[in-house]
């Protein structure tokens, strides 16, 4: 399974169409395959990562803010969407692994790092 | 004696406020209340943030407060860190998407927290939805303030085109055109679609007052600066704080005012008329003419610098003669207009009329056609407008033109240089000219023609039309 998450230091970005970095790893079963890929966007676009998303073939996008016009459209081009995600990305990413990650969850790392935002 | 009774009143008060549940208080108020510490993680929110954002206030607390709102703040240079920074409060537009993932928008106000020993305890932000506020100004205005304007003609959906970009730069803009030409709609609707949209918009005519006054009007003054002057008075630059000031009738502004509004684009503060303080202000300036600013530079009557300054953007509304596609569109409008508004039954024009108001050359453009719509629904007294319902004036200037006066428009039009770069020349050959606007296009055509030696690529290129429509028009004004 190819995941696609939108981040933004070590944190799940707190909106998709304002994210200028996204995480891009593969899954086999329960174990993260290879090393994640981060690519810094040009710009913030949240039709620009839609396109993305479909273009690398991505399964699952997991993401904090989305409207709903870009999570229909990515439900429509058949890619599951958790969204409303807070917390480290890496904790979001071990999660959803073990398929253990919901919406709107706030994971236990959130809010750590006092600096996330700046 | 009275203040010191009022102080130690508040003083024995002090306990009562400290001991005040305040959470209660925030959450009886209709505004979304965000309490962030320093490192911008939250301490509270109010019950209505947890309703605009859909968040409980349990969960949330020690999260960065970002993730809670999930606003378009960072994007805007990061009010919250300049906030953190500064004592200074900061209100700015923006969005939040809610756990429902809706985007609304949002108008924010950041204030730094600080504790009595002066210590700096964080943000607190609160969140007003202006949703419906939004809705309402659509409503009432249109998204841009653009849909006010009507044109379905080339040279307007160029202008439509340029509109959005002009909103979104602070930058100076220069509006001309003829007068009636609708340069004040354009003023307001950049200004509406700009992000100074909720600060106030501020027109000033500066052919309208002398230039003592207007000095005044503009820059404010102090009390006693002038007999008279009985009370500070803060001036349009100081009250457009924030928004835009759009001075109408630039190209009469005398030389010294020049000097005066120059510094003002270039330093951003002025001194009040009388004042030694100076004073600084956060204005957008749009300007509109009538007038041909580059030959009032020439005869040094406007400052060149001045004028370049003023002509960053530039937008020229076509005169009604220009808009040939226009015409009916808009007199269907105010026709319509007025028939509502005046609760008339008539139902539209007679051939006649409609041929005496096409043959018309309307030097007023725009808001003459309006005026002369709102004379006939008014005088008409059954169901179809005619020629007698039209204004006399209208009608006698039709007669009073003679064809010679429009031959030797032809000729002296083919004789000028410059085809449409000066308004007052086109305003003249329209007034002159009784077959209206086939008159001046066929005028147009020749000189054109003249020009380029018959050469018809060049005389369409000279004239903005594709060789099609110059061929057509040819043909239509039998020009073979």
């Amino acid at each position: 399974m190819k995941i696609l998450i939108t981040i933004h230091k070590d944190e799940v970005a707190p909106r998709f169409d304002l994210t200028s970095e996204i995480l891009i790893t593969e899954t086999e079963g329960e174990k993260i395959t290879g090393e994640p890929r981060i690519i810094l966007l040009p710009g913030t676009s949240g039709e620009d990562i839609c396109g993305l998303a479909i273009k690398e073939n991505i399964s699952l996008v997991i993401c904090g803010g989305i409207e709903d016009t870009h999570y229909q459209y990515l439900k429509w081009k058949k890619i599951k969407v958790v969204d409303g995600v807070i917390g480290p990305y890496q904790q979001a990413l071990n999660s959803a692994v073990t398929n253990h990650l919901k919406p709107g969850v706030i994971l236990p790392g959130a809010g750590i790092s006092g600096e996330q935002s700046r | 004696m009275v203040k010191k009774k009022k102080r130690a009143s508040f003083q024995a008060n002090a306990p009562l406020l400290s001991q005040l549940d305040l959470i209660s208080l925030l959450d009886s108020m209709t505004l979304g209340v965000l309490f962030m510490d320093p490192a911008r993680r939250v301490i509270a929110i109010n019950r209505f943030l947890e309703a605009l954002t859909g968040y409980n206030r349990e969960e949330v607390v020690g999260v960065h407060g970002e993730n809670v709102i999930r606003s378009n703040l960072l994007s805007k240079g990061d009010p919250v860190g300049k906030a953190l920074e500064s004592d200074e409060t900061m209100t700015l537009e923006g969005n939040i998407i809610n756990q429902s993932r809706k985007k609304n928008p949002i108008r924010f106000t950041i204030t730094p927290l600080k504790l009595t020993t002066g210590k700096k305890a964080g943000v607190m932000i609160l969140l007003e939805d202006i949703s419906l506020l939004k809705d309402l100004d659509n409503k009432i205005h249109g998204f841009s303030g653009q849909e006010r304007i009507i044109g379905n003609s080339r040279k307007m959906h160029e202008i439509f085109e340029l509109l959005p970009i002009t909103a979104r730069t602070d930058a100076s803009v220069l509006i001309t055109g003829e007068t009636g030409t609708g340069k004040d709609l354009v003023a307001e609707a950049i200004h509406k679609a700009s992000k100074r949209s909720r600060y106030p918009f501020i027109k000033i005519n500066c052919g309208a007052l002398p230039e003592s006054l207007l000095e005044s009007e503009l820059f404010g003054h102090i009390r006693g600066a002038f007999t008279g002057a009985d009370k500070d008075k803060p001036g349009m630059f100081r009250l457009a704080h924030g928004g835009t000031l759009f001075l109408t009738e630039i190209g009469d502004l005398s030389l010294p005012l020049q000097v005066k509004i120059l510094t003002v684009l270039d330093d951003k503060e002025f001194f009040p008329v009388g004042g030694s303080k100076k004073v600084s202000v956060d204005v957008r300036i749009i300007t509109a003419t009538n007038r041909d600013l580059g030959e009032l530079v020439k005869l040094g009557e406007f400052r060149e610098d001045l004028y370049y300054r003023l002509n960053v953007l530039r937008l020229h509304l076509p005169p009604l003669r220009e808009r040939e596609d226009d015409f009916r569109l808009l007199l269907d409008h105010f026709f319509l207009e007025f028939k509502t508004n005046l609760h008339k039954k008539i139902k539209g024009f007679s051939a006649d009329c409609l041929k005496v108001l096409s043959f018309y050359s309307y030097p007023g453009n725009v808001r003459e056609l309006r005026n002369i719509v709102e004379y006939a629904v008014n005088v008409c007294p059954n169901e179809t407008i005619r020629p007698e319902h039209l204004p006399k004036t209208l009608l006698t200037m039709g007669q009073a033109l003679t064809p010679s006066a429009s031959h030797s428009e032809v000729t002296s039009m083919a004789e000028n240089e410059s085809m449409s770069d000066n308004p007052a020349k086109t305003t003249s050959s329209a007034i002159l000219s009784p077959g209206g606007w086939g008159q001046v296009e066929k005028n147009m055509i020749l000189k054109a023609l003249t020009k380029t030696g018959g050469n018809r690529s060049r005389a369409a290129e000279l004239l903005g039309w594709s060789r099609s429509k110059l061929w057509r028009k040819i043909k239509h004004h039998a020009l073979e």
